[in-house]
């Protein structure tokens, strides 16, 4: 008995050291050879529809296989030729002529033109279509009437085709970031034929995005798909820049966990991370040759504060909690280092803005405005709650900030953690006193920040309305003549937001990744924006270790 | 037996139904819905997307089309990956998860196994107590926490085996297998050697032995059908619990099965897809417990007794 137990345990060991022997050479060894790109993306794709699809690992794949009129070049940010050879803006700013490129193809052979932008926009813009980034073509003229049902002519909205390859559009007012939005999935053209191979065209639940049927215009083609496994895309053969394109394909592998995807990168899966968790940075910082990879990015983290609700109602209040915030030191502890400390909501550098400093660290004025405000000292302090969404980073500076307010001002914070889709729906219904949250710009100009606080926005959420504020944003900004001029009229703008505080900024976004040093063409941007067409492998690294 | 059977059939009905229906309200009452986002949506689109999912019908309208669409095998489609229906998503799914459950099945039953009879061949000695710790040490050990230090030492220190993936390199099923089987091998250990316990201090054992048969042929022969019959009743709800409860270690190790999706749709208010793979696992669940029911009877006389048969 004993024997046959011990017999048994000797082939299981022998088996296993057999099975590891077979292992082989990992996949970014074999990518870097043949041009093969493993790339860590996050969570699985909801789908691929360029018009249904909203987050950020659908938006890389999908990148890589549609391209917009215009792309970002991933170094600049500006924008440079996709589909659009060129494009010419009218004096008055509110004219864009979309010149196509005669050489640009959809992937089954077929021309690309102006037409197909149009018929493709309407359908974007449709309000069956359920398009949840139609607001991204809203400067053009008439096309918010449209997607919300008060407008059902698309003639009058103004894209029109003037020939095959000229696409002309009308703007409602100057929009200086509408040609950046062109790289954005919810504004790329698709193919009619394949989509009414399948249905109507705004039908949601067609399969034309499966891996037999997809047609996409962009620098590779989908081969494999499988779910929760992995997406393979291959250089495509029909792109028009196709000589170009050093990458002969990519693997997108869903990686939601991001210690499985770290345990990943680390033995040779992955050339790329979507993230690192938080307590390995400072083991990666200390590396020599590191590839961690940490860049500032267009997004902030901050805390609402329902204006409505007392004892936020008293902008002393909010000034107090502001002041009282010590963000260098939640910084270097809590966030290892990670991020920028933030005091406006505006990240700093967005094309050159530099947001207002309205206030600092001061614990002697938050204890005096708080107890203008009636309670000095925390005397006949009511309470607070601050609800924010399962995470153990939130609640880490959440617990961080908490006493902070009770060393600086001697005032309870209640923490309520609430689970995803609930703190949603608080946030959505203004179901709260302070509650946590970020914001990821849309495109690289304060105003995707900014436009967040007009009144009745619906990511307002604070209650805040001030008519200046509106005016500033709304009719002023776009009659701007220059850029200095513009940005002036931000700064006067935030200066506003800030002076009234209805949100408690707390930190820039950066992004994080591990990237492989034989990677090239990826380097870290504002948007952490990637444009595959750049990437390249180097052939010859070899493992130093 | 076939009454037996038939009873047990008849018995699953309404069970299948009240889940069906406390599932199809439960994932209701819960706050936020499935088209919540950080960004708000327009009203406008919104009802676009109700509309697109029935959402703008009556409760009691979406029930009872629910249970139409159910009677034909149809799930649905999923609200999370618009253009996949909740049966795809599940048939993607469940094999993985299934064949998952299997191995670690087969390594619950004969880790767990071995260690029970072990074990119980000579109690309260080192050779009782040392497995039995073990077995301890594994039912407290979470997943989440023996699936990471197995993919540190096997896969990052020793190199030996892949820390992720299904079926993509040769051998990384071995440590997910392991790793979700560890758990229930500790039940199984202490069923079995409570079972084999009972079994040995029967009267037809001390008979085996005084016809002078030698002792592994007492153990294997004699003590083990009758030893294993707490283990095999635990098989059933074990394997529906190896299939519904396989999330962390299909998140661990990045396996493309069943039990992510299945979490995943109740964070992301997927209703379609959680009222579909409950149905789907609870179907499993009744299923399983029913083979190891019939199972048990086939293994024990005396419960054949009861139900008129020899």
């Amino acid at each position: 008995m004993r024997l046959s137990v011990l017999h048994f345990l000797w082939i299981l060991i022998a088996s296993l050291s057999l099975l590891a022997c077979s292992s082989g050479e990992s996949n970014v060894v074999q990518g870097n050879r043949d041009g093969i790109l493993h790339f860590g993306n996050g969570t699985e794709p909801q789908g691929l529809d360029p018009h249904v699809v909203t987050g950020i690992p659908e938006s890389h794949i999908v990148g890589a296989l549609f391209e917009g009129l215009a792309v970002k070049n991933p170094y600049t940010l500006e924008s440079e030729p996709g589909v659009a050879q060129r494009w010419d803006v009218s004096a008055d700013g509110l004219t864009i002529t979309f010149h196509l490129n005669p050489a640009a193809r959809w992937s089954n052979g077929d021309p690309m033109t102006a037409q197909d932008y149009v018929w493709s926009w309407q359908r974007a813009l449709s309000p069956a279509m359920g398009n949840q980034n139609a607001y991204m073509l809203y400067s053009i003229e008439n096309a918010e009437a449209f997607a919300t049902g008060k407008l059902d002519d698309f003639n009058a909205v103004g894209v029109k085709a003037l020939d095959d390859h000229t696409l002309q559009v009308r703007l409602n007012t100057p929009t200086p970031y509408f040609i950046q939005l062109m790289d954005h999935q919810s504004t790329f053209a698709v193919h009619r034929p394949t989509i009414e191979k399948f249905g109507v065209a705004t039908d949601r639940f067609t399969p034309w995005t499966r891996v037999e049927n997809i047609v996409g215009n962009g620098a590779f083609r989908l081969t494999d798909w499988q779910l929760n496994r992995r997406i393979v895309v291959q250089k495509s053969d029909t792109y028009w820049d196709r000589e170009r394109v050093q990458l002969n394909g990519i693997v997108f592998y869903p990686t939601e966990n991001i210690s499985s995807e770290e345990r990943m990168f680390r033995v040779g899966q992955l050339h790329y991370t979507q993230s690192v968790p938080l307590d390995k940075i400072p083991v990666y910082r200390a590396m020599q040759n590191s590839p961690y990879m940490n860049a500032p990015y267009l997004g902030t983290y901050f805390y609402l504060f329902n204006t409505n609700k007392p004892p936020l109602d008293d902008v002393r209040v909010r000034q107090a909690l502001a002041m009282a915030v010590d963000r260098e030191r939640l910084n270097n502890t809590v966030l290892h280092g990670s991020n920028i400390p933030a005091y406006s909501i505006t990240p700093p550098g967005t094309l050159g803005y530099q947001p207002p400093r309205v206030f600092d660290y001061d614990v002697q004025r938050a204890r005096q405005l708080l107890a203008e405000a009636g309670y000095p000292d925390g005397a006949g302090w009511p309470g607070l709650e601050l609800a924010y969404n399962t995470s153990e980073s939130h609640l880490k500076i959440a617990v961080a900030l908490q006493q902070m307010w009770k060393d600086a001002l001697n005032i309870d914070v209640t923490l309520a953690n609430q689970e995803w889709k609930v703190y949603l729906d608080s946030v959505d219904q203004m179901n709260f006193q302070m509650a946590r949250r970020g914001w990821i710009g849309d495109y690289v100009d304060p105003n995707s920040f900014l436009d967040l606080f007009l009144c009745g926005g619906g990511n307002n959420n604070t209650g805040f309305c001030d008519p200046r504020y509106d005016e500033l944003l709304k009719r002023q900004a776009p009659r701007a003549t220059s850029r200095e001029e513009r940005y002036a009229i931000f700064r006067e703008a935030e200066t506003l937001l800030m002076e009234q505080m209805p949100i408690l900024p707390i930190y820039t976004y950066t992004s994080n990744h591990l990237i492989h040093p034989g990677v090239q063409g990826m380097p870290s941007n504002l948007m952490d924006a990637v444009n595959f067409k750049h990437v390249a492998l180097d052939k010859n690294w070899k493992a130093a270790e | 037996m076939w009454h037996f059977v038939g009873y047990r059939v008849l018995q699953a009905i309404p069970v299948l139904l009240v889940v069906i229906t406390v599932t199809f309200f439960l994932v209701r009452i819960a706050p936020g819905g499935p088209f919540d986002s950080e960004k708000a949506v327009i009203p406008e689109v919104q009802a676009a997307l109700e509309a697109q999912y029935r959402l703008n019908l009556t409760l009691w309208q979406q029930y009872t089309a629910y249970l139409g669409d159910l009677s034909r095998g149809d799930l649905g489609p999923s609200f999370k990956y618009p253009g996949r229906s909740v049966n795809e998503l599940i048939a993607a799914g469940f094999p993985v998860t299934a064949e998952l459950g299997f191995y670690a099945l087969l390594v619950a039953l004969f880790i767990g196994g071995a260690a029970g009879i072990i074990a119980s061949l000579r109690p309260n000695t080192a050779q009782d107590y040392v497995p039995m710790s073990a077995a301890m040490i594994g039912i407290c050990m979470p997943s989440f926490l023996l699936g990471p230090m197995l993919i540190l030492v096997f896969g990052i220190y020793l190199d030996w085996l892949p820390v992720s993936g299904w079926g993509d390199s040769p051998g990384d099923k071995i440590l997910p297998s392991i790793t979700l089987g560890s758990a229930y091998a500790a039940y199984i250990a202490r069923l079995s050697r409570a079972g084999m316990l009972e079994v040995l201090s029967q009267d037809y054992i001390r008979t085996a032995r005084a016809k002078g048969l030698p002792e592994w042929q007492v153990v294997l022969k004699h003590a083990l059908r009758g030893g294993l019959l707490p283990v095999v009743a635990f098989l059933g709800p074990a394997f529906a619990g190896l299939l519904s409860g396989s999330f962390v270690v299909e998140t661990i190790f990045q396996i493309p099965g069943l039990g992510r999706f299945y979490v995943q749709a109740a964070f992301n208010r997927d209703y379609t897809m959680i009222l579909g793979s409950t149905v789907f696992l609870a179907t499993l669940i009744v299923l399983f417990n029913l083979l190891s029911d019939i199972l048990a009877a086939w293994m024990n006389p005396r419960l054949r007794a009861q139900y008129g048969e020899r």
